[in-house]
This record gives C-alpha cells, sequence and structure tokens, in this order.
C-alpha cells in the first residue's frame, strides 16, 4: 500500500463523503459526481503527503466541489428563475398584504425544543425542502450550514451578496410557512 | 416605522450580514410591537438549527451507501484518472 492510495479512499471514506454532499445537493446523481470529482482531484493534488487525516482533508475537497456543483447551476440560471413565480418582480408579496402587512401572521410554534427531537417534524422539514426550487434548497442548506460568512460564500458562487440576500429570504418564508401549514396543522 | 414586510427582510438578513446601528434599531422596535414578526424572528433561528439537525442525520445514516454502479464507475475513472 503506498501513501496515496484512492482506492482505499474510497473503501474508507466513499459512503461518507456521499452521505455528506447528499446532504447538501439532495440529489444522488449530482452527490455522486461530487464524490468521483473529488477523488480524481485528490490524486493530482500533491498536498497529501504527511496529511494524518485524509478523511478530512477529503471532505474539505468536497465542499469545494459542492460549490462548484452550486455555482454552475446559480450562475445558469436568472434570479427570477429561482422563484416558483417566474417574471414576478417580488414573489414574496403574496405573504404581505399592500400596506406591508403579514397576510397571515406567523403563529405561535409550540415547544420548539421537542420538535427537534421528532421524526415527525423532521420529515416534514424534508419535504419543505423538497418543495423549494432545488437551486434554492442548496443555496440555503449551503449557507445554513456553512462554516464561512455570506461575503466568502457569494464571492465563492459569483453572486451580488444582494442576490443572496433575496433569495435566503425567499428560501425562509417559503420554508416556514410551508412548516406553519403541513407540520403545525397537525 | 418599518412594515412587517421590511422587517422580515431584516430578521432575515440578520442572519447573513451584521445590521446597521439604524437598522437594528428599527427593527428593534418594531420587533417590541409586533408578535408577528417576533414569531418569525424565533422560527428562523428554529429552522436553522433544525436544518442542522437534518444535516448531521443524513451524514450518519449508515443506510445512505453509494451504489454499487457508482462504485464501480468511481474505480474506473480512479484508474483511468492515474
Amino acid at each position: 500500500m503506498t501513501a496515496k492510495n484512492p482506492h482505499d479512499w474510497l473503501n474508507e471514506h466513499g459512503d461518507y463523503l456521499y452521505r455528506f454532499a447528499l446532504a447538501r445537493l439532495r440529489d444522488t446523481h449530482l452527490a455522486e459526481d461530487a464524490v468521483q470529482e473529488t477523488l480524481l482531484a485528490a490524486i493530482k493534488s500533491p498536498s497529501f503527503e504527511g496529511k494524518s487525516a485524509p478523511r478530512t482533508w477529503l471532505t474539505g475537497i468536497l465542499k469545494h466541489k459542492i460549490v462548484d456543483i452550486i455555482r454552475k447551476q446559480i450562475t445558469k440560471t436568472p434570479v427570477d428563475d429561482m422563484s416558483r413565480h417566474g417574471a414576478d418582480e417580488d414573489a414574496t408579496d403574496e405573504f404581505f398584504n399592500q400596506r406591508g402587512h403579514w397576510a397571515d401572521a406567523p403563529l405561535a410554534w409550540p415547544a420548539a425544543e421537542n420538535a427537534l427531537q421528532q421524526q415527525q417534524f423532521l420529515a416534514v422539514l424534508q419535504r419543505c425542502l423538497d418543495r423549494l426550487p432545488p437551486k434554492l434548497a442548496r443555496l440555503f442548506l449551503l449557507r445554513e450550514v456553512h462554516e464561512d460568512d455570506n461575503e466568502s460564500i457569494c464571492k465563492e458562487l459569483q453572486i451580488s451578496p444582494t442576490n443572496a440576500w433575496v433569495m435566503l429570504y425567499r428560501a425562509r418564508m417559503s420554508l416556514r410557512q410551508c412548516l406553519e401549514l403541513h407540520w403545525l396543522a397537525k | 416605522m418599518l412594515s412587517c414586510k421590511q422587517a422580515s427582510q431584516l430578521v432575515s438578513q440578520a442572519l447573513d450580514r451584521p445590521l446597521t446601528r439604524r437598522e437594528r434599531w428599527a427593527l428593534r422596535l418594531h420587533l417590541w410591537m409586533c408578535a408577528g414578526c417576533r414569531r418569525f424572528n424565533l422560527q428562523l433561528v428554529f429552522i436553522r438549527l433544525a436544518v442542522g439537525r437534518i444535516l448531521s442525520e443524513t451524514e450518519q445514516n449508515g443506510n445512505l451507501r453509494l451504489s454499487p454502479e457508482a462504485r464501480l464507475r468511481m474505480t474506473k475513472a480512479l484508474e483511468s484518472g492515474q
């Protein structure tokens, strides 16, 4: 066994990398692509020698591959298409009346801490994430779990901070409404 | 005086950037008076926690594995990529 054996990486870390990518991309094929590109990039990288934790190192490469995939999708799509409302100037207008008040004011969510333990709640959240336009969901997940600040994410994704705020706002508005309709209503 | 629409945008942006002093004061005043936006604020924090939970559950879910086909494809790619 050499110090750098990509087949070992695949055997020992492939499933972990796949789950990491799947959690963020929410698509089997995209997640597989990301893992494959990570392993191929790892072979070519000169920086492995002496690294004690290949998994950490591989995950670092994978994070960049995930951002690459999201960037390609976002730059292909104008911001307006990221909502279900297409050319609609301000898709979030549906949530407010003309005076800027909530059309349906947010309700109190009871026992929030307990809900986090409930599989039923998490299942509803999964479904609500599935209802978002996929690119919007991926940007949202990237932002919600990314250790980096918003500014560096925008740089990596090549979008303006203002664009990012608009998209993240849409994602959050849609998610909380979806949760209120399908989780709270039970 | 902020509308709920403006306030909700600031609540969301506060998760992504530091608000200016003026924005912070305007938002604080609005939240003080508006139960709906206070709830919205709590809900976004809660959603962030819940999304973190979903991600770590997926990362630790041993049932999610590369398919044999994907594994084979990658093995071949690694051999030709070397």
